[in-house]
């Protein structure tokens, strides 16, 4: 285009052509062209569906949910019979992924942190042994370790009869499980529970006041039993002006079995450590490599203003690590969760165990099924992407 | 300055006219003792430590190895028999059934097959985990999974054949659109008329080419009798490298300016990593004949391979992603500053880069993979853990317990510790302290 040729034509009459070589029109183009090929493979997803539910005379419905389940459930945590609904039985499944879940993510939590500190420790014999802690650990399925713990636990226990009786009762590992004692709600336990709840919050307002303080006047408060003491001391004295009334219930050997108490069943046990133990080993990376990415400069600048060096760790390098740290352990608490589904090979019935097992077997309902138990699965795990992004968002160093 | 000098010592309080009497020589900073104590027991805290954790390793050692080591069986025909023999494990089911473990079923006069694609996967593997091989290597790389399927399946040479006379046919589509009209359409063209011959000449060619120049090929075998390390490499290797063009495409769609493109990408990307992968796995078993037409059956071992892929590519497209988000700015803006359009600007600028940052990721991918892969055992496939039932409840070995599960937890470390180790060496090779 020479200069010559002047500006006044610079409006093209539109071609055909342009909807592919006009860089305003091609984007325009290729989505709509995208949309109508997705849209195209869609249908014809849908419709081979329907035409293969049509021969097979099926039709799609989830009104089997509200039909008597017909099975029993090991482990719930509401009511359950074999008369409730499939429904039922579905949430049954839900609070069991969700417990399981919780606590995995508690003690891989626990456990991670630990190792992951020790790991970097000065002692070589304490690094290294984590250090094949974790790389064992991480190496191998986590199926196989479900599979181990569930076996350790059965082979290594001994049967009901023989197990023996620990702590006074409390406490009876036996080859089906272990028995604690269960607490027994009594008259009154409502209000313990109230002034207990009263005393964390009283706490958390004190540990604000001092930290207030520490920081106005410079004094140092005993912070740590302070709060210990305004925990535990309200609701002691208030168990025994009520007259106790929570009261344990231990477990008692009746015939072949236990009786009583509160029975944790040894596929719940080995789930539980195995997902613990495999996701702890990633959590002590996690924190591993958070606290070896703050600059050595941060501790040499503590140390020299005489910070001891476990004040050193809780004051300037685990606040600044945790930034680094808390993403990467979000998504392990999403592993972890998604990896809870693998209860099925050791018998926990949680959601994959009912709605995505028997029921699924006993209705022949698969698509249904697998799409509740899919959304279920999504919406946890957004959810967890959710927080996460939340945290990331006000944690974000705020640069200028 | 000679003024300085000139003053001498004798009359000066603070200077010292003798020397200090000797001090002891230092406690030892080198050597075994010297070691031990630094790093050992420095603290009393650092000493109660060692001092447990050690207790804790003996008394471990000595309640295992007799049983792991010393008391363990080799060789036996039976669990019975290794009682007699001695008291620790029975190893001798791992070596009698061996073949089993690494094959499953498949027939045993066809064990160089798989052992063979095994050997070749390294070499085809060669030049994306070492720079310094010969660029012609990637050939191989691109020929080798046709040329493993064949090898493990087995079946006529023809269908081998007419699959790459397909991928050329594809190729001059391509080039003949390109000549008459825009690449992007050239491409859908060329991957159309791949998926027509597949679609309607593939199989009906192959009978004539059979019926025509003889059944040239090896043995077939059914996909039911793969198993054991097997099936585990197949399903992880297939994964790892289908979902490795599905993930680059999902990683740039992801990326896209165009909002409907990225919706699906992200839509696919978050579905597939939101659900656990037996999830999928039981729609791979129970519900994808259904999404097919009806009549149509595959067996269930490609089912899962497909399945797998769709799981890894949602991965993959996140590594991918994040290499794509590593690279300086600086290199888009030099792309398009020298006028390069998209195409060529993701094929010759971005991708080399951001692929080559993304090598350890990927390589992290597949191992997450490859321990995924024992997964399928729920379903019913005999992966190293799926096959460990029949082997029980053959009666020689009904009752053992530890030995089988040991065994593949050992091997999938050391295959799983390799590669990590790899993939580390291997960053810090690529880090070569480019920092925008």
């Amino acid at each position: 285009m020479t200069v010559a040729s002047g500006f006044a034509d610079e409006v093209q009459p539109f071609r055909l052509g342009m909807l592919i070589n006009d860089k305003r029109y091609r984007s325009y183009t290729l989505q709509i062209i995208t949309i109508f090929l997705f849209m195209l493979a869609f249908a014809w997803l849908v419709n081979n569906v329907v035409e293969n539910f049509a021969r097979a005379g099926r039709d799609f419905s989830f009104s089997y949910l509200f039909q008597p389940a017909a099975y029993d459930i090991n482990q719930t945590l509401i009511e359950y019979t074999s008369r409730s609904t499939h429904l039922r039985a579905a949430v049954v499944g839900i609070l069991n992924t969700l417990l399981i879940a919780f606590l995995g993510c508690i003690l891989a939590t626990v456990l991670g942190v630990v190792i992951g500190v020790l790991r970097l420790s000065k002692n070589w014999l304490v690094s290294r042994l984590m250090t094949v802690y974790i790389e064992g650990f991480r190496n191998v399925p986590v199926l196989l370790w479900i599979l181990l713990a569930s076996t350790a636990l059965a082979a290594s226990l001994p049967s009901p009869r023989q197990a023996p009786v620990l702590l006074g009762g409390a406490f009876v590992p036996t080859n089906r499980g272990f028995y604690v004692p269960s607490p027994v709600w009594g008259d009154g336990s409502v209000f313990l529970g109230i002034v207990f709840v009263a005393s964390i919050i009283g706490a958390l307002v004190f540990g604000r006041w001092a930290h207030a303080r520490q920081a106005a006047t410079g004094e140092i408060l005993p912070t740590f039993w302070i709060k210990l003491a305004i925990i535990i001391l309200p609701a002691l004295l208030l168990y025994f002006i009520l007259g106790r009334p929570v009261t344990l219930e231990y477990p008692e050997l009746k015939g072949f079995n236990f009786q009583g108490g509160l029975f944790v069943r040894n596929s719940f046990m080995a789930l539980w450590l195995a997902l613990s133990l495999y996701t702890a080993a990633f959590i002590a990376e996690n924190v591993r490599s958070g606290i070896q990415a703050i600059s050595n400069g941060q501790t040499e600048a503590a140390y020299s203003l005489g910070l001891q060096p476990s004040r050193t760790m809780n004051l300037v390098i685990l606040p600044q690590a945790l930034r680094i740290i808390i993403p990467p352990l979000i998504s392990q608490y999403l592993n972890l969760t998604k990896n809870s589904s693998l209860a099925i090979a050791v018998g926990y019935m949680d959601i994959t165990g009912t709605l995505g097992g028997i029921t699924l077997n006993q209705t022949g309902k698969e698509m249904e099924c697998l799409l509740l138990v899919m959304a279920f699965y999504l919406i946890v795990s957004l959810l967890i992407s959710l927080v996460m992004n939340i945290y990331n968002n006000a944690m974000a160093l705020k640069e200028r | 300055m000679s003024d300085t000098h000139s003053h001498t010592s004798n009359n000066i309080a603070y200077v010292a006219d003798q020397s200090l009497p000797e001090l002891p020589a230092p406690i030892n900073t080198r050597g075994p003792i010297a070691w031990v104590r630094q790093n050992l027991f420095s603290t009393w805290r650092d000493s109660i430590l060692t001092i447990v954790f050690g207790y804790l390793i003996v008394v471990a050692v000595m309640k295992l190895a007799p049983w792991l080591l010393f008391n363990a069986t080799w060789d036996a025909n039976s669990l019975r028999e290794c009682r007699e023999i001695n008291t620790g494990a029975c190893f001798a089911v791992v070596n009698r059934r061996l073949n089993q473990l690494l094959f499953g079923f498949y027939p045993s006069h066809l064990y160089w097959r798989p052992i063979l694609t095994f050997f070749l996967m390294f070499v085809a593997f060669a030049p994306m985990l070492h720079d310094n091989l010969p660029r012609k290597l990637l050939w191989f790389t691109a020929a080798f999974p046709l040329l493993a399927y064949w090898l493990i399946w087995g079946g006529p040479v023809w269908s081998i054949v007419l699959v790459v006379a397909a991928l050329v046919w594809g190729y001059f589509v391509f080039r003949f659109v390109s000549s008459l009209a825009n690449q992007t359409a050239a491409i859908f063209a060329g991957i159309a008329a791949v998926l027509l011959w597949f679609l309607i000449a593939h199989d009906d060619a192959v009978q004539l080419f059979v019926s025509v120049f003889g059944s040239v090929g090896l043995e077939p075998v059914e996909s039911a009798k793969l198993g054991g390390f097997l099936l585990t490499f197949v399903v992880g290797v297939t994964g790892i490298v289908g979902s490795l063009p599905l993930g680059i495409l999902l990683a740039l769609g992801r990326q896209s300016d165009m909002p409907v493109v990225k919706m699906i990408c992200v839509g696919f990307i978050e579905f597939i990593r939101g659900v656990p992968l037996i999830t999928l796995l039981f729609v791979a078993s129970v519900l994808l004949n259904y999404f097919l037409p009806p009549g149509t059956t595959f067996d269930i071992i490609l089912r899962v391979l497909i399945m797998v892929t769709l799981f890894a590519s949602a991965y993959m497209a996140e590594v991918i992603r994040g290499g794509l988000a590593a690279l300086p700015r600086g290199q888009y803006e030099a792309a398009d500053a020298l006028g390069m359009n998209y195409s060529l600007s993701t094929r010759f600028i971005i991708l080399p880069q951001a692929l080559k940052i993304s090598i350890p990721g990927i390589v992290n991918t597949f191992i997450g993979l490859f321990k995924d892969t024992t997964l399928v055992s729920i379903i019913g496939l005999l992966d190293p853990i799926g096959i460990m039932q029949p082997i029980r409840s053959d009666q020689n070995w009904n009752g053992i317990i530890w030995e089988l599960p040991i065994f593949a937890g050992l091997v999938f470390f050391v295959f799983c510790f390799t590669m990590s180790r790899y993939s580390m060496y291997f960053e810090r090779k690529l880090d070569t302290g480019h920092r925008n």
